[in-house]
């Protein structure tokens, strides 16, 4: 069974580097996932390593069964990138993933300089957590399994995610292009 | 392993300490059965967290999901409690993998079920069957895509 990515990568994703970079790698994940916190740092590496051949891209893909506050969160993110901010609190969020079950998310407003008015009245806009829910659509139908689910040019990576085995694979992919 | 188009064997197993289930009870409903090694095991567990989170999906199309391992009532009722899980598991437990065996998924080497999935429809004719690499879960898309075409008009 192939799975690949539904609907594919475009510029409607949250999206990091040059839209032009021949490799391309979607996470699906969960704020709230411990997983998806071990592999934050790790993409961050391999953005620095491949820099414009690589571009990134989020989508939600919150376990609310499993993760209480991670559709929150996921619905928090999506706020703060109508003050241009989605991937400041991206990153917030899985920095201080531990207090997440703590921490309401005004005050992480703050800690980024954010309107926290504002982030809290548009987590109550139900355009927002339909975005959060389409997300995680998008990933059932394109066979996520788990978080974090990578997938690198349109197809489920299914090997390990640790640093050297993920860019080993993007460099391999990157040398055939 | 059975194909599309076979009539699904009927059977009954513990779902909890005390209850059965027999597949011909949920005569009219489409049902999904996951076969998968072993309760706690990591994979099986991200598995099954996955489908917990996909039942409204599952719903939408008058469909149930079984769980079925040869773990235990017992086993099952304590991982189902952890895992806060809201399907049943069933024991293929006694004779042990009589079900898996009957469906072809039986892993004679290892003494657990394969890890397979099967979708029928309503009248419990096997449409879809899909045998997964043990180590990989491999996630809801299938079924749903197995199911979508089921809701699809039939052509003449």
């Amino acid at each position: 069974m192939a799975h690949s990515l539904r609907p594919p990568f475009s510029d409607k994703d949250h999206v990091q580097g040059d839209i032009h970079a021949p490799l391309e790698l979607v996470e699906y994940g969960d704020y709230q996932c411990p997983h998806c916190g071990r592999a934050y740092p790790i993409i961050k590496s391999i953005q620095a390593k491949l820099g414009k051949e690589l571009k990134f891209a989020f989508r939600n893909f919150p376990l609310s069964e499993s993760h209480p506050q991670a559709f929150a969160a996921a619905v928090a993110a999506e706020a703060a990138d109508r003050q241009s901010a989605f991937w400041p609190m991206h990153d917030y969020l899985f920095e201080y993933q531990s207090r997440l079950p703590l921490m309401p998310f005004d005050a992480f407003a703050e800690a980024l300089k954010l309107d926290s008015q504002k982030l809290e009245h548009d987590m109550q806009d139900p355009t927002l957590s339909a975005k959060v829910d389409a997300d995680f659509d998008s990933g059932i139908h394109s066979g996520v399994n788990g978080t974090p689910t990578f997938f690198i040019n349109g197809r489920r990576y299914d090997d390990n995610w640790d640093e050297d085995s993920l860019l080993a694979h993007l460099q391999q992919m990157l040398a055939k292009h | 392993m059975l194909e599309k188009g076979t009539a699904a064997p009927d059977f009954e197993l513990f779902c909890t300490p005390d209850q059965k289930i027999r597949l011909s009870e949920l005569a009219g409903k489409k049902v999904i059965l996951a076969f998968y090694p072993a309760d706690w095991s990591p994979v099986c567990s991200d598995q099954m967290a996955l489908y917990n989170e996909t039942l409204k999906y599952f719903r939408k199309y008058n469909a149930d999901i079984l769980g079925i391992s040869v773990d235990s009532k017992w086993c099952h009722m304590a991982f189902s409690a952890d895992r806060k899980l809201h399907f049943p598991l069933l024991a293929d437990f006694e004779p042990k993998g009589a079900v898996a065996r009957a469906y072809g998924v039986y892993d004679e080497k290892e003494g657990e079920c394969l890890r397979a999935l099967f979708v029928m429809d309503e009248q419990h004719t096997i449409q879809w069957s899909y045998l997964s690499p043990t180590g990989i879960n491999p996630g809801a898309d299938g079924i749903l895509d197995a199911l979508e075409a089921l809701a699809q008009p039939v052509k003449s």
